[in-house]
């Protein structure tokens, strides 16, 4: 976008974004190109930031919590869930059994969902526009039993500190058993479409390489570090919700496709094995789901009496379609939280970007960048606006003086 | 601003994203899939707002993107519609008290049609396609 980034010589400037139509959301890409070699890539993040955690820092638990379903609209459960279990770590709430199970329903209905959602773009960047229908009609599906559970189709607005809103009724699940005979008689067939084709296998071995090095030193998580071989899953190594009596691994990309090679494909595979996976967690719920209460105090004004009185800090981690997500909640006894920290799980994806793109085409730019399923709105917790146009970048010192300036301002406060 | 023919059965629409939380979006994208299929009345998203005649904004336009939603803004060619899709881009939604907006949308744009909700079903954005249509429609009686 900007004049003084492209210049006449080899390597060439090729600016991406901020509104272009392979992604979404805007974020802008700079790439270096040798012909149709990109040398090097960087980009800029922080169009979509809303300042969510400062809004946040003047409102109630309660209110947060629908702050929280729409810092993304795909990840809904994933946020709410995230903050809601910070929030009862801090008070000592104890959330009844069958509301860890809901909980752990929609979840992975969640999950269903996204990665469905991620393979139709998948789809869509590589070219097969009628495969992107058929991944999104499919789709509908999980996105009407969503509807059911909660009533509504994104945002669902389900999770409360100490609960769910909203129990599963007994005419409900024949419904969710169906939802998830349908999904499993398809599996094979999606497996067929997107793993036995020979044009998406040529398009996607072996570019956007990640090694397995490079995922632990970038700190790669979810889907994108598992397809590198990275066998971590916050739902097995830090069990919550119910997934404490349930039989989770780590998805790794299997032998039979030669083991972890940490490209595009390896992550087409681990979604899809992904969503069979969800579908048998949610299986094991529906087999095991406790009676009892779904909330931990249904009078508001209670639940609100003992927020106020919390005192203490935690975190929320919860797996997210993407990888872990991450709140950080302090509370010194007031309405609102002195400190509210959202790491999503985009952020930790993001930069291993750098090392995918690097000395791959131009053409195949869009489905690498799309292949960590990124989602800038779950990101962008910082932006940098500057007046006179400049673009808005912080250097290290900068960076480091508003550091210091915080931790002053934090200790302040007690 | 004189309208053609070929509006009849050809809305193009392009998709822009102002800071949403990608929950219209996918609601967006949803609607142009064979369940609502809508593309059997010539609607249809285009990758660039030059092949555009509507503009479907969504988000509450955070101040970074303000001067890049003039921008798309002024590459639609005439006669062109907007249209402001979810609760945040017309009141701020649950993002009213940030100090990080420009908006809502029609702070920075002069928006035609409002299609409410957070986000708005599929069936309600088709709406606000035909209420769009029908305001084109009335553009070409009054000429």
């Amino acid at each position: 976008m900007n004049g003084d980034t492209t210049k006449k010589s080899i390597p060439y400037t090729v600016p991406i974004g901020p509104v272009h139509p392979a992604l979404k959301e805007p974020v802008m890409f700079t790439f270096q190109m040798e012909g149709e070699v990109v040398k090097s890539v960087d980009f800029a993040p922080g169009n979509t930031h809303r300042g969510i955690e400062w809004m946040g820092m003047r409102r109630n638990p309660v209110q947060i919590v629908h702050l929280t379903d729409r810092i993304c609209g795909i990840c809904g459960i994933v946020h709410s869930l995230s903050f809601a279990r910070a929030v009862e770590q801090i008070t000592e709430i104890e959330v009844p059994p069958r509301a860890d199970y809901i909980r752990t329903i929609l979840h992975e209905l969640e999950r269903i969902q996204s990665h469905l959602l991620w393979a139709g773009v998948a789809a869509h960047e590589l070219g097969f526009d009628s495969l992107l229908f058929l991944a999104w009609r499919v789709r509908e599906q999980s996105m009407d039993l969503i509807e059911n559970l909660t009533g509504n189709r994104v945002n669902y607005g389900i999770v409360q500190i100490g609960g769910v809103r909203r129990d599963i009724s007994n005419d409900q699940i024949p419904l969710i058993k169906q939802g998830l005979a349908y999904y499993r008689g398809l599996l094979d067939q999606m497996k067929t479409v997107f793993l036995d084709d020979s044009t998406i296998r040529m398009r996607c071995r072996g570019h956007g390489l990640l090694s397995y090095r490079d995922a632990q030193l970038l700190c790669a998580i979810g889907p994108t570090a598992r397809a590198s071989g990275v066998a971590m899953d916050v739902r097995h190594d830090y069990p919550y919700c119910a997934y404490g009596d349930l039989d989770v691994h780590p998805v790794l990309p299997p032998q039979e496709f030669g083991g972890p090679h940490g490209d595009v494909y390896d992550r087409i595979i681990v979604r899809l094995l992904e969503i069979a996976q969800s579908i048998n967690i949610i299986q094991q719920c529906l087999d095991n789901l406790p009676a009892g209460e779904i909330l931990w105090e249904k009078k508001l004004p209670k639940l609100l009496l003992t927020l106020k009185k919390a005192q203490g800090e935690a975190i929320g981690r919860v797996e997210a379609p993407r990888g872990e997500c991450m709140h950080y909640v302090r509370m010194d006894g007031n309405d609102a939280p002195v400190t509210w920290k959202v790491k999503a799980s985009s952020y930790s994806n993001l930069m291993s970007w750098i090392p995918m793109l690097k000395g791959e085409q131009l053409a195949d730019v869009p489905i690498i960048v799309a292949s960590i399923d990124p989602c800038m709105s779950c990101t962008d917790r910082v932006s940098v606006i500057r007046d006179g146009g400049s673009p808005g970048y912080l250097t290290k010192e900068e960076l480091t003086r508003l550091s210091i300036e915080k931790t002053r301002r934090i200790e302040k406060c007690h | 601003m004189k309208l053609t023919k070929s509006f009849n059965r050809s809305l193009w629409v392009f998709h822009l994203n102002t800071g949403s939380c990608n929950g219209c979006e996918i609601e967006i994208v949803a609607t142009i899939t064979p369940r609502y299929d809508p593309e059997r009345f010539g609607i249809r998203l285009v990758g660039s707002p030059k092949h555009a005649d509507v503009l479907l904004v969504t988000g509450p336009v955070t101040r970074k993107m303000a001067p890049k939603v003039r921008r798309v803004f002024e590459q639609v060619p005439d006669p062109k519609l907007v249209m402001c899709i979810g609760t945040c881009g017309q009141s701020g939604g649950v993002f009213y008290d940030s100090y990080n907006l420009d908006g809502p949308i029609d702070q920075v744009l002069p928006v035609d049609v409002y299609v409410p909700g957070c986000p708005p079903r599929p069936e309600a954005i088709i709406f606000g396609v035909v209420k769009a249509w029908e305001k084109l429609e009335r553009l070409e009686a009054a000429q």
